[in-house]
């Protein structure tokens, strides 16, 4: 029985093995036929750099770059916080009154469908620069954060409200116990989203800051190596900022899970 | 006046009621008459179901009873806990609450986000019991539902039944007088829903609470109660009030009984004209 057991779950354990290591494999191969073409066929750095020579600027450079890396993150933290508690305090405010909703809502839209690439410059000019980066990463990602908020307390079980109603509970009681957590998986949706987006909204703000000066997060990294046909270290700093955007995921993701486990089927196991 | 008997030995009369409507109507708000008008006097501790087909306002009485939507028109009285001396669940002298109301839904209605032990506890914690206490009382609740053992755990990781258990802990745990419940079984399989019946049976002995039963099984409404009251399709109003007499407690031989199916048949014959008027819209 237990030999059957173990049969039973190795392939299992090996599927999830193999889903871990062929992503891995995949990309050893890709920088291998990279660096190998851009050796073989002896092409020079400023058109495109191997690999191995990205890696070398990325720990050369590290100074730099980590400062820039260091100003992008905090741009990105501000913005997402911003965006995380302005869009569930909009939300909770719609959620106290209809007419609050109908009025504003509209351009929460708005700010949403208008490309903050084109609202970054505008903004440079009426703001002080590192406000205005962390406006444009705010602009982005609030509007997940308060579409979520907003459809998951909207969706509270009817009975579970009526029962709170039975009971007396007050409105505040009614938020905190009922359309809160009922809204938990949603807003935690929201902020997943708007953490990748606050990423893209510091890098095109940064890039639009970019000619105006004295920018220093990653984005302008990138830019200014641009001018300089730095070619290798837009490379190392573009493969920083993509580190940046997986970790950011990453830990929104865990978070999420760690919540929900207990209780939300999107944190539990697909067979359970 | 049929003779009335009594679970606590309390005079009975007119003042021993805990429910009375009075020509209660139920408009919705698209103008369609859902209910009335209906005069129902349900006495302290007594045990009735209200029977009829689905649509036919069975609900809408037991929310208007629960003060969830206002009587369009008409007088829904309740008995507020003046004389409140019954052994109950819990010892007197602790806080009570505003309205001896215990409520079981249709499903469950159980937070997902919590354990068990905090879903039976919300009615207290919202009233502003203290934690101590009010943890005390779920666990006491629980416990007269057979979930002792379960107050840590979390609603999914229960089986259907042991939710609706849960449900009826959270509807006992303020001790309410009076407690309504919306075809709370129906949902279950057969097996499941015998048991708890007699779960029921023994803890509306033990408690002496007003039970008002909303059910569309005729064999359901007749197995639990003193009362059927059979209503007519929509608009509701109260097509027979059948008192089903035996002797108590009852058990599994009353459901096998000749009695019991004579009262089936009964209430059946009183249920079709409904169906039947139904069937000719």
């Amino acid at each position: 029985m237990n030999a059957q057991a173990s049969v039973t779950a190795k392939p299992s354990g090996a599927k999830r093995a193999l889903r871990f290591v062929l992503p891995v494999i995949v990309f050893a191969a890709g920088l291998l036929a990279w660096e190998l073409v851009v050796r073989i066929k002896d092409i020079p750095p400023y058109v495109l750099p191997a690999p191995s020579v990205i890696f070398l600027t990325l720990i050369k450079d590290w100074a730099v770059l980590s400062q820039s890396l260091a100003a992008t993150l905090l741009t990105t933290l501000e913005g997402f916080v911003a965006a995380s508690i302005g869009g569930i305090a909009l939300a909770l405010l719609f959620n106290q009154s209809k007419w609050v909703e109908a009025s504003l809502f509209p351009y929460a839209v708005v700010l949403q469908v208008t490309p903050v690439i084109a609202i970054a410059p505008l903004l440079l000019i009426y703001l002080e620069q590192q406000t205005a980066v962390v406006v444009c990463a705010f602009i982005v990602a609030f509007f997940p954060v308060l579409s979520n908020t907003t459809l998951g307390l909207n969706s509270v079980d009817r009975n579970l409200a009526g029962l709170f109603q039975l009971y007396g509970a007050s409105p505040q009681q009614t938020l905190r116990f009922l359309k809160l957590p009922a809204a938990l998986p949603y807003i935690l949706g929201g902020l997943r989203i708007a953490g990748g987006l606050s990423l893209i909204g510091a890098v095109v703000a940064e890039i639009a800051a970019g000619t105006a000066g004295a920018g220093s997060g990653l984005a302008y990294r990138i830019a200014e190596s641009g001018y300089r046909l730095n070619i290798p270290r837009m490379f190392a700093a573009l493969l920083l900022l993509s580190l940046a955007g997986i970790v950011i995921y990453g830990v929104l993701a865990l978070v999420s899970h760690l919540v929900l486990r207990r209780w939300h089927e999107s944190a539990l196991g697909k067979d359970n | 006046m049929s003779s009335v008997q009594t679970s606590s030995g309390v005079e009975t009369g007119l003042t021993a009621l805990a429910v009375s409507l009075r020509g209660v109507t139920k408009t919705y708000d698209n103008g369609v008459l859902a209910l009335g008008p209906l005069d129902l006097a349900v006495r302290k501790g007594e045990f009735i179901s209200l029977l009829g087909p689905s649509g036919c306002g069975k609900s809408t009485a037991l929310r208007l009873i629960a003060e969830l939507s206002a009587p369009s028109s008409g007088i829904v009285g309740l008995a507020r806990q003046e004389d409140k001396a019954q052994p109950g669940l819990v010892q007197p002298g602790l806080v009570q609450l505003g309205h001896g109301i215990g409520f079981v839904f249709q499903e469950p209605t159980l937070m997902p986000w919590t354990s068990v032990r905090e879903n039976v506890r919300l009615p207290l914690k919202l009233a502003g019991v203290p934690k101590a206490e009010s943890r005390a009382r779920a666990d006491e609740a629980l416990a007269s539902v057979g979930l002792a053992d379960f107050a840590d755990a979390f609603p999914r990781e229960l089986s259907g039944g042991m939710k609706m258990r849960v449900s009826l802990a959270r509807a006992l745990v303020t001790d309410p007088d009076i407690l309504l419940m919306d075809e709370p079984f129906a949902a279950l399989d057969e097996i499941t829903r015998f048991r708890l019946n007699n779960d029921l049976l023994a803890l509306w002995r033990r408690l002496g609470k007003t039970v008002i039963f909303v059910t569309h099984s005729v064999f359901e409404s007749v197995y639990l109660s003193q009362r059927v009251v059979v209503m007519t399709a929509r608009p509701g109003r109260i097509q027979a009030d059948i008192r089903i007499e035996t002797v108590e407690p009852r058990g599994e031989e009353f459901r096998t009984s000749v009695a019991y199916s004579d009262y089936c048949r009964k209430v059946s014959a009183a249920l079709a004209p409904s169906y039947a008027g139904q069937s000719t819209l």
